[in-house]
């Protein structure tokens, strides 16, 4: 399969920290294909953000240990050395976050920023860079572009900031794009201008983009495959049509349904799931989710249930989710699929 | 009836849970060496100033004025100073002097300060008034505004503690003051607002045990502070009167035999030293305790990482 | 006290509630720091809320949405006297909050409380959740201290908490429990309405389900008026009999729920739904992207507020300020476009 852009293979992170040993991703496999957006949704504390991050090997060394791998262009990102690593951080595979205040230099414009990675990588000259830097900032829709390259991050508004960081981001055309709740800062009506942006953004420079959210909502405006966390472990991995027309493991069911919907019934209580999720130093032995599905018995306590492949595209971490899709389909219509 | 019920099960859930969290104090407790030290460090002094004297069989003022400085022997564990008087005893007597000026001045600049620092962060106008008192006071080299109220009040134990406190009582207000206005802008102060409470209540039930942590370090270490500025005006003459003993006098005693009798200058000194650094690494473990984001770094573990990632 | 008709456009039903509380004219403006070189200057002012009125009917959920900026949060806190409001009245029982003072006004806020967004520094850390949920009733004198403790512990189980939750600290609850610690706060003096500033925003989805399905059992349990503070869309609808949309300051529209939903009137409200990404697969609809940003409330735009954004902005729009006006039944809406 040339079109693999990134596979992950049985990924595990762990932390010492002193309350002791964590492991906040644990064993997570999943790849991205070339010009794909893969979303990739939990509640805060299942690992999304912390995988994320591994995959740029962002940790402090020495306070973290990696296992598995991660196959970037044929390489394993996790045997790279420290040269290698740096020099596929923002060349090869950039990353933007949530707050673009505290991840842009708030002392240096704008222009600068996106300059300096472009000098850093590229071996270009500095009026080269700069001119390359407005040009992305056109790119990135931000109006009269010249002007804003010359002013300091603090100027600009939360949504120009995003773009700004957007274009730092793609200073060196990445192949690969990691976006960790870029829109949640956001009000709605500048989440859809980055969101049409970053879809406009795929389909023109052809990267791949693994795009971080707790918003079912904007993945399903966005993203064309799901990985579903929880706990440090992948529940779930779908297409979005699979994901939301006929999600296999309770926990995405239960996620889907406690949303209010904008044509739902408002008298109803909304679904919810019960208890909380617990910390990651008191993970339960068998599957993770146990303790909070309807549907969990002796087994499922006892011990952790496999992958199974249900599609070529569908994926599920469960003991029982054909026993739950058959009941399910008794009660509600059934989804056909080819 | 039902509510007894719920109250005795309700004393079981209290008695559990105080046990439960005594216990997690007790290990931050003793998991924190520089607490420990300081505590054993400062427990000693206080028993040697408030025990000492009635162990020791000279009185501090007692003269034999044929053993003049005597070096340290079997009668005088110490040696004697320059007018015969046992330094031992002195050194015991001038540690009660020194800690109870050093203890009340810590007493009384928190609690002056405290409440300056309070009200200062809670009514905009009285902050710009007493913070300019303040800067003005700090803006005085501390030993000198001390001299200077010394002069001008006389020489008396009462009058040091007063003196010192009047110099380190900014530092208090300026600590609280900064650690107040954080709390004020927290959520539950305005839902304290929005449930009717008043100003005295907010600002004495809600903000002021939010700054007790910061506010019990800097006491401590003006403690120890204090303890080296009073030995400092003494030593120069314008602290606790002689002949009664303090650290400070018994040097300023040795400074003029410090060729022909050593152990004037080397005892008092040392305690001085000690007594500060025991008061210090109390201070220092105090904050790490009551600092609930303070994360202890354990060196074990980088270790095991690293030695994993050697084999891999 | 006066009685207010609304209609149910779905049901064609005819309900008459009672006002609990009606804002007039409400301003805010927070006067800027000027600089010393600027001492010539006129003074300028951060419009946070401009002329907003509305009322809250007994036994309803009100809900204030926009985004952030728009002067919602402020409204909610002008309403306890959190911030004192630069012009308006909130008339209650008769009585314009804004002019009460001393015991009138405790009075006051032991009838409205207030529930906050964030769940984390809205609870005193060093206070166990027994002493901070008793502190409202020492307040306002209720109870000896045995009783207090039993009205606590009432409480407690009301929002599903446990017993022996009475003596921890909030460090150890998560972002949901803290959640309903706050509510109980708010609901230990029995008050008849609730000021919630996006009260479920901070927290995971799961968890938000929960604490909204808790509201409405709660709002049944002890007859509770809700002024609903939030940006999300789809929260809002859910738990909303009437809605306000508010933009830079101002209210632009104001419909009973399902009227806003099915027929969203003004320019502003139709892009906001379109915004809100839709959780279903094929919902990749035509979205309405408003360009540029919000301006800034310092100097708002002349006219109406909205026209620098607005895709049917008309020259009118620019020189005159729309005044609100009702369309249909209970639909208001302040829009040139629907002048006739």
């Amino acid at each position: 399969m040339s079109d693999v852009l990134l596979d992950i293979k049985n990924l595990k992170t762990h932390f010492y920290t002193e309350t002791g040993h964590v492991t906040a991703v644990n064993g997570v496999s999943f790849n991205v294909k070339k010009g794909e957006i893969v979303g990739v949704v939990g509640e805060s504390g299942c690992g999304k953000s912390v995988m994320s991050q591994t995959i740029l090997r962002l940790f402090e060394e020495g306070t973290v240990e990696y296992e598995g791998e991660i196959n970037f262009n044929g390489r394993n990102l996790l045997k790279l050395n420290k040269r290698q690593i740096n020099k596929v951080r923002g060349n090869d595979i950039s990353m933007i976050f949530q707050d673009p205040l505290s991840t842009l230099n708030p002392v240096h414009t704008v222009g600068r920023q996106i300059a300096e990675s472009i000098i850093l990588h590229q071996n270009a000259s500095k009026k080269e860079a700069e001119e390359k830097a407005i040009e992305l900032l056109r790119l990135v829709g931000i109006p009269s572009p010249e002007k804003r390259a010359k002013e300091y991050p603090h100027n600009l508004s939360g949504g120009m900031r995003q773009r700004a960081m957007i274009a730092v981001a793609l200073a060196c055309r990445p192949k690969l794009l990691i976006a960790d709740e870029p829109t949640t800062a956001l009000d709605v009506t500048i989440q859809a201008q980055i969101l049409d942006l970053m879809n406009n953004l795929n389909e023109e420079l052809d990267m791949g983009i693994i795009f971080i959210t707790h918003d079912l909502g904007v993945v399903a405006d966005l993203c064309s495959r799901v990985v579903v966390m929880y706990l440090g472990e992948i529940v779930e991995e779908a297409s979005i049509e699979e994901l939301f027309d006929r999600p296999l493991h309770p926990y995405t069911q239960g996620l889907i349904k406690s949303i209010p919907q904008l044509d739902g019934d408002r008298s109803a209580m909304l679904h919810t799931i019960e208890g909380t999720v617990p910390p990651l130093t008191r993970v339960p032995k068998g599957c993770r989710f146990a303790a909070r599905c309807p549907f969990a018995d002796e087994k499922c306590v006892a011990s952790a249930p496999p992958v199974t492949e249900y599609t070529a595209t569908q994926k599920v971490k469960c003991w029982h989710f054909e026993k739950i899709l058959k009941n399910q389909e008794g009660i509600a219509d059934v989804h056909t699929y080819s | 009836m039902e509510n007894i019920g719920s109250t005795l099960t309700l004393s079981e859930a209290r008695k559990k849970l105080k046990k439960e969290q005594q216990q997690l104090l007790k290990k931050r407790f003793f998991s924190n060496y520089s607490m420990v030290i300081g505590l054993v460090i400062v427990i000693f002094l206080m028993l040697l100033s408030f025990v000492g004297p009635y162990l020791t069989s000279y009185g501090p003022l007692d003269l034999e004025v044929n053993n003049r400085l005597q070096a340290p022997n079997a009668d005088h564990l110490l040696g004697t100073d320059n007018f015969g008087r046992d330094l031992l005893t002195r050194i015991v007597y001038g540690a009660r002097a020194s800690i109870s000026v050093g203890l009340s001045i810590a007493i009384i600049t928190s609690i002056i300060g405290l409440a300056i620092g309070l009200y200062a962060s809670y009514y905009k106008r009285l902050d710009q008034i007493l913070m300019r008192i303040c800067d003005g006071l700090m803006a005085i080299p501390g030993i000198l505004l001390a001299i200077a109220l010394m002069a001008a009040l006389g020489p008396k134990v009462e009058n040091v503690i007063i003196a010192l406190s009047i110099v380190f009582t900014p530092y208090v207000a300026r600590i609280v003051r900064s650690a107040a206005l954080v709390v004020r802008e927290q959520t539950y102060i305005e839902a304290m607002k929005a449930q009717g409470a008043s100003s005295t209540r907010i600002i004495w039930l809600h903000v002021a045990p939010n700054v007790l942590s910061p506010l019990i370090v800097q006491a401590t270490f003006i403690f120890a502070d204090s303890i080296i500025t009073e030995a400092a005006l003494s030593f120069l003459g314008a602290g606790i009167p002689a002949p009664a003993p303090s650290w400070g006098n018994i040097l300023y005693d040795g400074k003029l035999v410090i060729f022909n009798a050593w152990w004037m200058t080397v005892f008092p000194g040392l305690l001085i030293i000690i007594a500060v650094i025991g008061l210090n690494s109390m201070g220092d473990g105090l904050r790490d305790i009551m600092d609930p984001h303070y994360k202890k770094v354990t060196k074990k573990r980088s270790k095991a990482v690293k030695g994993k990632e050697e084999v891999a | 006290m006066s009685t207010l008709t609304l209609e149910s456009s779905n049901e064609q039903k005819i309900e008459s509630k009672e006002t609990l509380l009606e804002i007039k004219n409400v301003k805010k403006f927070f006067p800027v720091k000027k600089s010393l070189l600027q001492f010539n200057k006129e003074q300028t002012y951060v419009q946070a809320v401009n002329d907003v009125s509305f009322s809250i009917l007994k036994g309803e959920t009100y809900g204030l949405v926009g985004e952030s900026g728009c002067g919602k949060s402020t409204t909610g806190r002008t309403l306890l006297k959190l911030i004192e409001p630069t012009e308006g009245e909130a008339i209650y029982n008769g009585k314009d909050i804004f002019k009460l003072s001393g015991q009138e006004l405790r009075k006051v806020r032991q009838d409205i409380q207030m529930v906050f967004q964030d769940p984390y520094s809205s609870l005193n850390p060093r206070k166990r959740i027994g002493k901070t949920l008793e502190e409202p009733l020492v307040i306002h004198n209720i109870g000896t201290p045995k009783e207090r403790t039993e009205i606590v512990m009432e409480i407690l189980s009301k929002v599903g908490l446990q017993l022996e939750h009475y003596f921890r600290y909030p460090h150890e609850f998560s972002g949901g429990q803290r959640q309903r610690i706050g509510l109980a706060r708010a609901l230990i003096l029995n008050p008849k309405l609730l000021i919630m500033d996006e009260p479920v925003s901070a927290l995971d989805v799961s968890i938000q389900s929960q604490i909204l399905n808790l509201l409405k059992t709660l709002q049944s349990d002890f007859d509770l008026s809700y002024l609903f503070i939030s940006h999300d869309m789809s929260v809002i609808r859910h738990v909303s009999d009437r809605i306000g949309v508010m933009y830079l300051g101002k209210l632009v529209e104001e419909a009973p729920t399902d009227e806003l939903f099915a027929n969203p009137l003004h320019p502003y409200t139709q892009a906001l739904l379109s915004a809100v990404p839709v959780p279903k697969s094929g919902a990749k609809k035509e979205r309405i992207i408003l360009e540029g940003e919000l301006p800034s409330p310092m100097n708002p735009p002349s006219g109406c507020v909205f026209h620098t954004r607005c895709p049917f902005a008309m020259d009118r729009c620019k020189m005159e300020v729309p005044m609100k006006k009702e369309i249909a039944n209970g639909h208001h809406i302040a829009c040139h476009l629907y002048d006739k």
